[in-house]
């Protein structure tokens, strides 16, 4: 620099640029200044070198090192993993209907069915279990095939109407419409008097023979009061709950082709504590009832 | 202006080697009040997290901790739940104004006395006094060959540097968790990994920026004196030399020589020896000032023996100084100090600290959130009512277990049951106990007639025996009739 300036105050050497008669000293930084600037210019090679950095073509350099995300975050799964292990350990010991009894494990079970759910069940049931018309809603105290943990657990296991497991929930509504087993006057007498049953509609001529229909054809799945079977998975008429809607078009509808759900055997797919979770999960939505089911008489 | 200046020979280096800093023993007032605030910041510092408080079986019996594994903080009589970090906020907005509030008063008073980094500079700087000897002979074994004497010395001081860094470094992690326990389990090597990583990464840092970096932290790498000059302003006091009154300066025998002539200056240089940034505080106000006094000290010590008033370094403003230059007597220090700005920023100060007096007095114990559920927004059950579900959350910021009793209100008929009883059990009020300083979590069923419509209504909680220990929170309740 040919014209150095001075600056007569401080007798320190100036950059040399002036900005509105303000003048920039050059004052030297301190050399611990410098030497931490070198470090990181160190670290940075270090680094470099260390860890995946320079981009290629189609790959960054992979790093002496050999860190990838990828790896990390497969031993964060891994590590994870393992931490459940000790928990899920303990569900599968602990018999199904003890799991209420046991606080921080049912909680466990219960987050663990949570999310075993949104993966394999809100397709059909919906995020929050509410299912749609005609997929049960499962937050509500209304059960086809029963509401008890162990019966939960059954139907996960087995499904409904999955062909080929011979444990399956299994039951079929005729198709009296399409079948021609009732004429479409008496589809319309029988449809009047579930609608009665089900207080959507004031009894009428049309229910009263609507009536002798239902007890010939219906009460053997629904029960002679209409109040379903859960043994045959048959919708109790009388409450307020409606599967597969409660319009007379609706009604109608499923009197003469029938709709029933499908729903998969679990238990060929899922592990059998993940499945402990899951009936946990759907037990404890709201509408679950007694932790175990009554003991069955066994078949000889 | 491109005035040609006197050519000086470029420096060797665009970087240069720190001049130390090698100052003076000194007594007098300032020194004194150092000494008291020093004292006062360490022992605050070393004996707070030693002192004991009951607080019952249920919480921790130290006065002051900081439980960040159960976000809580303790502080005497008062605890603070993460909720209630507005308390944290007023204290900090507090200290905002209170830095305003004192800088606008007496300048740089907190770099002088009360910073850490000034604290610990001042006690390391004692301890080379203490091993190495005052600035004379300190200047002389810097320059002195490392002898073995000399190496002894040395490693003797970096090693009470790392006592009381260690000291230090430790004493941080007691704020954190139950002082004698982890003082035992510290020796023991039985407490947490963190705790070891803090006191070292501490001790290292006080070893450092106190041992070795002292003067430079505060000139090149803190914010703070940046910030606190763009706060004074003419009426703030800050160490002043009296240059009208000092100079020219002239050493004591020239200045007998002609008398009349010469300023109050002997030109003894004590002021820039004592000074522990190592400045010269005749050049003027300068960012290295940390306006400790050291130098008022000095020189008045110069002028008692040299037989003139007290005083050419003084704390002044630069309104007085103005006056004193032109000849009027100075004003008084308090009137300087009691005025519009300064009772404006206390009176703030003090508003947002009756304030959070006034909170902490009137707070609740009890607390209550409600979180509905979404997804269903309702329910329909088979008789036809419709069902709610609710997240609630029962907080009991006491240190002992209380029952609580959850009603609702505004919801005609409705019946709720909980996650851990059975829904035959429905009732319109439940009594649940919360643990001690702990969060309930209550998942909850809220049941009401079909006929209900979509509806706000509260939920409220009532501890046991406590009539003002209540809290309530808004709720929606869908329907069919209408979701919301
Ligand atoms: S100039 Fe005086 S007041 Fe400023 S840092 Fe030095 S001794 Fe302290
Ligand atoms: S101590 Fe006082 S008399 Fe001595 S050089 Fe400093 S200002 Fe001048």
């Amino acid at each position: 620099m040919a014209d150095r300036k001075i600056d007569e105050a401080t007798q320190t050497e100036t950059v040399g640029h002036e900005w509105d008669g303000i003048e920039e000293l050059n004052t030297p930084l301190p050399r611990w200044w410098l030497w931490t600037f070198y470090a990181t210019i160190v670290f940075a090679l270090g680094y470099v070198i260390a860890y995946p950095a320079l981009p290629g073509i189609s790959h960054a350099s992979e790093g002496l090192l050999g860190w990838s995300s990828r790896k990390q975050l497969g031993g964060e799964l891994q590590a994870a993993e393992e931490a459940r292990a000790g928990m899920r350990a303990q569900i599968a010991a602990t018999p199904l209907e003890q799991l209420p009894a046991k606080p921080a494990l049912m909680r466990a079970a219960v987050a663990g069915g949570a999310a075993a759910f949104k993966v394999n069940c809100v397709q059909c049931h919906g995020a929050g279990a509410a299912g749609s018309k005609g997929f049960p809603n499962l937050n509500d105290d209304d059960w086809l095939w029963g509401g008890d943990l162990r019966t939960i657990e059954q139907t996960l296991i087995h499904g409904i109407r999955q062909p080929g497991d011979d444990q399956t929930r299994m039951s079929q509504m005729p198709n009296f419409g399409s079948d021609a087993l009732l004429t479409p006057a008496q589809i319309q007498d029988v449809a009047s008097y579930v609608l009665v049953l089900g207080r959507k509609e004031h009894p009428g001529a049309s229910s009263g023979r609507g009536k002798d229909v239902f007890a010939t054809n219906c009460a053997v799945c629904h029960g002679t009061d209409g109040k379903g079977s859960r043994q045959f998975g048959a919708p109790n008429l009388t409450d307020a709950i409606w599967l597969d809607g409660s319009s007379r078009d609706e009604v109608v509808a499923q009197i003469s082709h029938p709709h029933m759900g499908v729903m998969p055997a679990w238990g060929t797919r899922l592990d059998p504590v993940t499945i402990k979770m899951l009936a946990a999960y759907v037990h404890s939505l709201g509408g679950g009832e007694a932790f175990a089911a009554p003991e069955q008489p066994q078949d000889p | 202006m491109n005035r040609p200046g006197p050519v000086k020979p470029a420096p060797v280096s665009l970087y240069a080697r720190r001049e130390p800093v090698f100052n003076k023993r000194i007594d007098g007032r300032f020194r004194r009040l150092k000494w008291a605030v020093m004292a006062l910041c360490l022992a605050v510092y070393w004996i707070t997290p030693w002192i004991r408080w009951n607080r019952g079986p249920y919480a921790p019996d130290q006065a002051v901790l900081v439980d960040l594994a159960h976000r809580r903080f303790y502080m005497f009589g008062i605890e603070i739940w993460p909720h209630e970090f507005y308390f944290v906020a007023g204290l900090l907005i507090m200290a905002g104004i209170g830095l305003f509030l004192v800088t606008s008063a007496v300048g740089r008073a907190w770099c002088g006395y009360a910073c850490p980094q000034t604290v610990w500079t001042d006690l390391f700087q004692h301890v080379d006094r203490l091993i190495d000897g005052d600035r004379n002979a300190r200047l002389r074994l810097y320059k002195a060959p490392w002898t073995g004497a000399k190496i002894a010395r040395r490693l003797l001081k970096w090693a009470i540097y790392l006592v009381i860094s260690f000291a230090t470094g430790g004493a941080w992690i007691f704020y954190f968790a139950d002082a004698p326990t982890l003082q035992h389990a510290f020796w023991t090597g039985s407490a947490a990994p963190v705790a070891y990583a803090t006191v070292g990464v501490l001790t290292a840092t006080t070893f450092v920026l106190g041992g070795f970096m002292r003067e430079q932290v505060c000139i090149y790498m803190c914010p703070w004196p940046r910030i606190q000059t763009a706060m004074l302003d003419e009426k703030s006091l800050t160490v002043t030399y009296k240059d009208w009154r000092g100079e020219p300066r002239a050493s004591l025998k020239k200045a007998l020589a002609r008398p009349g002539s010469c300023g109050d200056c002997v030109d003894c240089n004590q002021c820039v020896a004592v000074c522990p940034t190592g400045i010269d505080i005749r050049q003027g106000p300068q960012v290295g000032c940390i306006t400790c006094g050291l130098c008022i000290d000095a020189c008045d010590r110069v002028m008692r023996e040299v037989g003139r008033p007290r005083g050419l370094i003084d704390y002044a403003t630069l309104e007085d100084a103005e006056r004193e230059k032109a000849g009027q007597p100075p004003s008084r220090h308090l009137k300087l100090i009691w005025r519009p700005r300064t009772i404006v920023y206390f009176t703030v100060w003090a508003g947002i600290g009756l304030a959070l007096l006034f909170l902490l007095g009137t707070r609740v114990h009890t607390g209550l959130t409600v979180a509905k559920d979404r997804n269903p927004s309702y329910i329909l059950l088979s008789d036809g009512s419709v069902r709610n579900a609710y997240t609630l959350r029962l907080r009991n910021m006491e240190g002992r277990p209380r029952r609580m009793t959850i009603s609702i209100e505004g919801l005609p008929g409705a019946r709720m049951w909980s996650d851990d009883m059975a829904r035959v059990a429905a009732a319109p009020r439940l009594v649940r106990e919360v643990p001690a300083d702990e969060t309930r979590v209550l998942r909850l069923y809220v049941v009401a007639p079909a006929t209900s419509a979509a509806q706000e209504f509260r939920f409220h909680v009532q501890a046991e025996a406590q009539a003002r220990e209540q809290a309530a929170a808004p709720a929606q309740f869908d329907s069919p009739g209408g979701a919301s």
